[in-house]
């Protein structure tokens, strides 16, 4: 009943153009990374330029991450190791583009690399050279604190793990020539040209930070103890300068007080940098939680001017960071720093509340803003695309990852200021744009990997390696690693261990290869991180190595331990310990299984038809996929069919409506409205969900799911909100002025009060969209009305990256700021006819009193509960503790779900404004598309096995099976008919759930059968 | 020196170990006396792995699966819900207090709710002092 429901594809046009199915990513942070591997399991063949000698770009050198902390380089690893060893990503580094011919789809790039002098074919990345180089050179990666050898490897991870000669430093002594064994230097080599052909080029360059060298009053430059934001990272990191240590450039003492100074180098119209940088107020919370972990002692201050905690979870942190943490948080404008000249200690002298104020302190931070990558303004000329007044691309709100030039995107910071989960949406988001570019050419440059035959360890008695991880400091600064290293050496069947700085780099994939073949080992224990995160890395390392990949199993000693137990050494090593030996008694009785496929549904259901359900729709339908659409109301466009304008578009409605009309066209979507899900079955590349339609109920086959539900405005409880009707929202508001109810030339004084319904009790995140919004219907009512008095009460002004103009703009039109605090929120009261607002200002120190014609309130967003708590359950995902859906990694899975198959986007993710929602749309779209692509799919091999000699047919395993995939039959037998269970491979979904109820012991489940788990439980209890 | 208590958790892979792992980068301390055993599902922990880890001198043992409507296989945790009931009742006619037994649902997001469950179960553990099957243990060895 499924297949006919779509329209044939009749008369589809033949591309005259020859297209070609690779593509030219320019950069190689965390944004072209991402992209890069988007694309290759979107069948595209990758070349990846990369100007500096290795990938990782800024992510590289940061030390934790917000909100969640997490250690950067930790989980940025596993990327870079799979990039590094992916064979359909050629990572060019050193290199840049030269010129560029042709056009999308079938571009010629003439690009030049400059030597480094060692040949990385043939590096082994040992380092001898280093070593014994004579000659010291500034450490960029260390942000100049300290110096690095003339040959050298730009950070410890570093993909590809090749050393360079840094030739300004070489004095050409010849010593690691002589030293290296490998011959792999090479004092002449020489410049290169190439041309590669390409279908699309994407642009990732990241940005580069700013300089404040150029702001003279704060004293970098002349002062040692002011470093910039970006240098304090490779303070605070551990494989940075002082190892971790927080300490004072001039004289490493350990500083008491430290003090941040927020938007040097943005929302400076003088300067020329009137956008905010967007990440600085949550970098420089980050870094202050982060030194009070290293140095409880240490007092924290920073200086700012509005908290911008816009993102999800964000707001969060900064309030525990304020309340919990002890981070001292001070409004003002910071004019100067002065330096003792004695002590080398700063002062800072600052406004705060009409009050000159001056304050000492050991070391000053500088939270340095984002700036359009160096160089780029050439290369944007060259390739023929427009860049904005500040220097980055220009984009429309509604293609925000396509440049002026068709076939050339962007994503990342180059499109604008953003942190690093956005960066990997819009990095995902631009292989949808590029899929659908390409589409007819799929698969046709793409190589397959080629393994080693796989050892047969059947017969052997077990030797299990053992990789104990420092992660840093993240394991090593609470674990004696040395100490576990050595306990597990004595372990049975362990003939190998060794500690690593980081176990997940690239060069230890490489050195456990190498130490799996000398030491001949048939079973390996990593004891790091989470294996939800990094068991593949690991499987793919053994199966490179020609072990079967499920000979492997992980001890986690850092979430599970060092990070919960930092404050006793001894008991999180004595923990390590055990987890270790758990480990390893569970990896003796490791053996292979193999690995199976499943056919795909190659279909996408997307749930929702808003903008980002349509979005998505389309982009799945352009990558050339069927799509299912559903909508639960009777018309697409969800909440966009109440926006009417914003700051960068007079005309929102035109634009939907052409959406609506683009979904409707689309031969590959089928829509469902008022339609919804009654029931989903099945699981990744093979689902089955039943609708309820007004005709009837349908089930639909997909392979993949999106969830783009959207969410609820609030309804506001205060300020006399529906008890009178002057108070309106700004949703409201903005309907009655684009409908005409509302003429702003008669309106006298309005209030707006920022913040309703969000950052309290009830809804302790930031709705991120209000500031915008309001800014936006202020500056609408004074471009028709300036004469109008309008009074915005806010807490944080939030007009992050370049909405920050609008905000500017709106402040020259004399529009009037008030902030509030929370403790001191605004009174809504009746004086007789008269509606007045009351509010406490504290520039003032007063409470002023405000009669208003209309009081305009920013109502925030909140989740969709019990519709969000339904399809959790349908879908098996998660939601966060404010309703939306939790995604499966913060930062560096933005739209993907734990539950493989099913992805997410729009505002059930969190609240967001229209060209982020596209992107993300857009990034969900690429992600379900790399399974989509693909034909078979890799089955869970941790599935049930009968042994059938102790199968007595009772059939108890068969009614517990939730999906069906036991079956009891009938087989003959030496003449005799006897009952047993079988499974079906395909339906078995590895639960494990049938082996508890065997009476018999007759199930097992590989990769968990109870003799492992006994192992376990028994290496657990032992004395 | 103190007496440490030794308690085994097992978690299922997408709830509640998530959720194990969601405590430690939020950085919130526990004591040190647990260790888990992943399984992918609460379904899979057989009773009798209760038993072996009381047997084998575990002072507390606890399940920790999806919510009730959650699990990652449909309703795996129902039938652990089943089974451990029976199992509470069977661990009182092998003359263990049922406290030392737990079953808890913790999902994903619940990072805080996993540190706080450990921390209670350590501290009511710690109250009912080494389970007697240590002593038995103990007692073996001495006597052979
Ligand atoms: S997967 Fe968590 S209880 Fe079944």
């Amino acid at each position: 009943m499924v297949k006919d429901r779509f329209r044939t594809l009749k008369g589809k046009p033949v591309t005259a153009r020859k297209e070609v199915g690779s593509v030219l990513v320019v950069g190689g942070g965390i944004a072209g990374m991402q992209a890069a591997l988007d694309l290759v399991q979107n069948g595209f063949h990758v070349y990846m330029l990369e100007s500096s000698t290795a990938i990782g770009g800024v992510m590289a050198q940061l030390d934790k991450t917000f909100p969640t902390n997490d250690c950067s380089m930790c989980i940025m690893a596993p990327k870079l190791v799979e990039c590094g060893r992916d064979l359909n990503i050629d990572i060019i580094t050193m290199a840049e583009i030269e010129e560029v011919r042709g056009e999308a789809g079938n571009f010629e790039v003439v690009i030049k690399q400059y030597p480094r002098y060692i040949d990385p074919e043939k590096c082994t990345g040992c380092g001898e050279c280093a070593r014994n180089c004579p000659v010291r050179a500034i450490n960029e990666y260390n942000e100049g604190l300290d110096l690095r050898e003339g040959v050298y490897v730009k950070y410890p991870q570093a993909v590809p793990r090749s050393y360079v000669i840094d030739r300004d430093a070489c004095i050409g002594c010849g010593l690691c020539e002589n030293l290296c064994l490998a011959r792999a230097i090479k004092y002449d080599d020489k410049e290169k040209t190439e041309t590669l052909h390409v279908g699309a080029i994407l642009l990732v360059p990241g940005f580069t930070p700013y300089d404040p060298t150029g702001k003279p009053e704060y004293g970098y430059g002349r002062y040692e103890n002011v470093v910039t934001s970006m240098q304090y990272e490779r303070i605070l990191s551990a494989s940075g300068p002082f190892q971790g240590h927080v300490q004072r450039p001039s004289d490493g003492k350990i500083p008491k007080r430290i003090a941040w100074i927020q938007c040097v180098g943005s929302r400076d119209i003088k300067d020329g940098r009137e956008y905010c940088s967007s990440v600085c107020c949550m970098y420089a919370i980050k870094q202050a939680v982060m030194t009070k972990e290293h140095e409880a002692d240490i007092e924290p201050t920073i200086f700012m001017m509005d908290m911008r905690c816009y993102g999800k979870g964000f707001e969060q942190y900064y309030q525990n960071a304020k309340k919990n943490q002890g981070v001292r948080f001070i409004r003002c404008r910071v004019s100067e720093v002065r330096e003792d000249p004695e002590t080398k200690d700063l002062i800072i002298k600052y406004e705060e509340n009409g009050k000159l104020k001056e304050e000492r302190f050991d070391l000053v931070v500088l939270s340095v803003g984002l700036t359009p990558p160096r160089n780029f303004e050439k290369l944007a000329q060259k390739l023929g695309i427009e860049l904005n007044p500040y220097g980055f691309v220009d984009t429309l709100f509604r293609s925000p990852l396509e440049t002026s030039k068709e076939g050339i995107f962007v994503a990342g910071a180059f499109q604008g200021p953003k942190d690093i989960p956005e960066s990997v949406t819009q990095g995902s988001g631009a292989v949808a744009r590029i899929a659908a570019l390409l589409r007819n050419v799929r698969g046709t440059q793409i190589k397959k990997k080629e393994y080693p035959p796989e050892r047969d360890v059947s017969g052997e008695e077990p030797r299990i390696g053992v990789f104990i991880c420092h992660c840093g400091i993240n394991i090593g600064a609470y674990v004696n690693v040395k100490e576990v290293v050595e306990y597990a050496k004595t372990l049975p069947y362990v003939v190998y261990a060794e500690d690593n700085l980081y176990t997940c780099s690239q060069d230890t994939q490489n050195r456990i290869k190498e130490i799996i073949e000398r030491e001949k080992l048939n079973r390996v224990v990593v004891a790091s991180c989470t294996p939800r995160t990094h068991e593949p890395l690991f499987q793919e390392t053994l199966r490179e190595a020609g072990l079967n990949p499920y000979l492997f199993e992980m001890a986690n000693i850092r979430e599970q331990c060092s990070w919960i137990h930092m404050h006793d050494k001894e008991a999180a090593t004595q923990k390590a310990k055990d987890l270790v030996r758990m480990a390893v008694a569970k990896a003796a009785k490791l053996f292979p299984l193999e690995e199976f496929y499943l056919d795909i549904t190659q279909r996408a259901l997307v749930i929702g038809g808003g903008l980002a359900g349509m979005v998505a729709a389309l982009e799945i339908a352009r990558g050339g996929y069927e799509v299912y659409l559903v909508e639960k109301s009777e018309h697409l466009g969800g909440h966009l069919r109440g926006i009417y304008y914003t700051n960068w578009s007079p005309d929102i409605q035109s634009f939907l409506a052409s959406l609506i009309n683009q979904v409707e066209l689309e031969p590959r979507i089928k829509v469902y409205l008022n339609s919804q899900i009654k029931k989903v079955e099945g699981f990744v590349g093979n689902f089955k969900t039943t609708l309820e339609t007004p005709e009837g109920e349908v089930v639909l086959e997909h392979g993949v799911a999106i969830i783009a539900t959207g969410a609820d405005k609030y309804i506001p409880k205060e300020y006399m909100y529906g008890e009178d009707k002057r108070v309106l929202t700004q949703a409201e508001f903005e309907e009655k002025i684009a409908k005409g109810e509302i003429d702003p030339k008669k309106l006298g004084r309005v209030v707006m009060i920022q913040c309703v319904g969000s950052r309290n009790d009830e809804h302790p995140y930031c709705s991120r969209i209000c500031c915008t919004q309001a800014v936006k219907n202020a500056n609408r009512i004074l471009d028709e009305n300036p004469e109008a008095e309008i009074y915005i009460l806010f807490r944080d002004m939030r007009t992050y990256g370049f909405r920050e103009k609008f905000y500017n703009e709106l402040r020259e039109k004399g529009c009037v700021f008030i902030r509030y605090d929370e403790e001191k929120p605004p009174q809504v009261k009746k004086k007789g006819k008269e509606l007045v607002v009351s509010v406490y200002d504290e520039l003032l120190g007063d409470t002023v009193e405000i009669p208003v014609d209309l009081l305009v309130l920013s109502a925030g967003i909140v989740a969709s509960r019990e519709n969000n708590e339904e399809l959790s359950k349908f879908f098996k995902v998660p939601l966060n503790e404010d309703g939306f859906f939790l995604e499966a990694h913060v930062k560096l899975r933005p739209v993907d779900f734990a539950t493989e198959g099913v992805f997410l986007c729009g505002l059930a993710h969190s609240p967001k404004h229209i060209e982020e929602t596209i992107a993300q749309a857009q990034a969900a779209a690429a992600r379900a598309q790399t399974v989509l692509s693909k034909e078979k799919y890799k089955a869970e091999p941790k599935i049930a096995a009968v042994n059938e000699d102790l199968c007595d047919g009772c059939g108890i395993c068969e009614g517990v099976c939730e999906f069906g995939a036991i079956e009891i039959v009938t087989e003959v037998v030496d003449d005799k008919e006897i009952k047993l269970a079988k499974v079906n491979e395909a339906l078995c979904k590895g639960c494990g759930g049938c082996i508890a109820a065997c009476p018999s012991g007759a199930m097992e489940q590989k990769g968990f059968t109870s003799d492992q788990i006994y192992a376990m439980i028994d290496a657990a209890l032992e004395e | 020196m103190e007496w440490r208590p030794k308690i085994i958790v097992f978690t299922c892979n997408w709830c509640s170990y998530a959720g194990a792992d969601l405590a430690g980068v939020s950085r919130l301390q526990m004591p040190p006396d647990f260790r888990i055993i992943r399984v992918m599902c609460s379904a899979r922990v057989d009773p009798e792995f209760v038993l072996r880890a009381f047997q084998r001198g575990a002072d507390g043992v606890m399940v920790a699966g999806c919510h009730p409507g959650d699990c990652h296989y449909i309703g795996g945790n129902y039938r652990t819900r089943r089974r451990m009931a029976l199992l509470k009742l069977l661990l009182q006619q092998f003359g263990l207090n049922p406290k030392r037994f737990r079953l808890e649902w913790i999902s994903a997001g619940e990072g805080q709710k996993f540190a706080e469950v450990i921390r209670e179960f350590v501290d009511e553990i710690k109250k009912l002092g080494p389970s007697p099957y240590r002593q038995i243990k103990k007692e073996v060895r001495k006597h052979g």
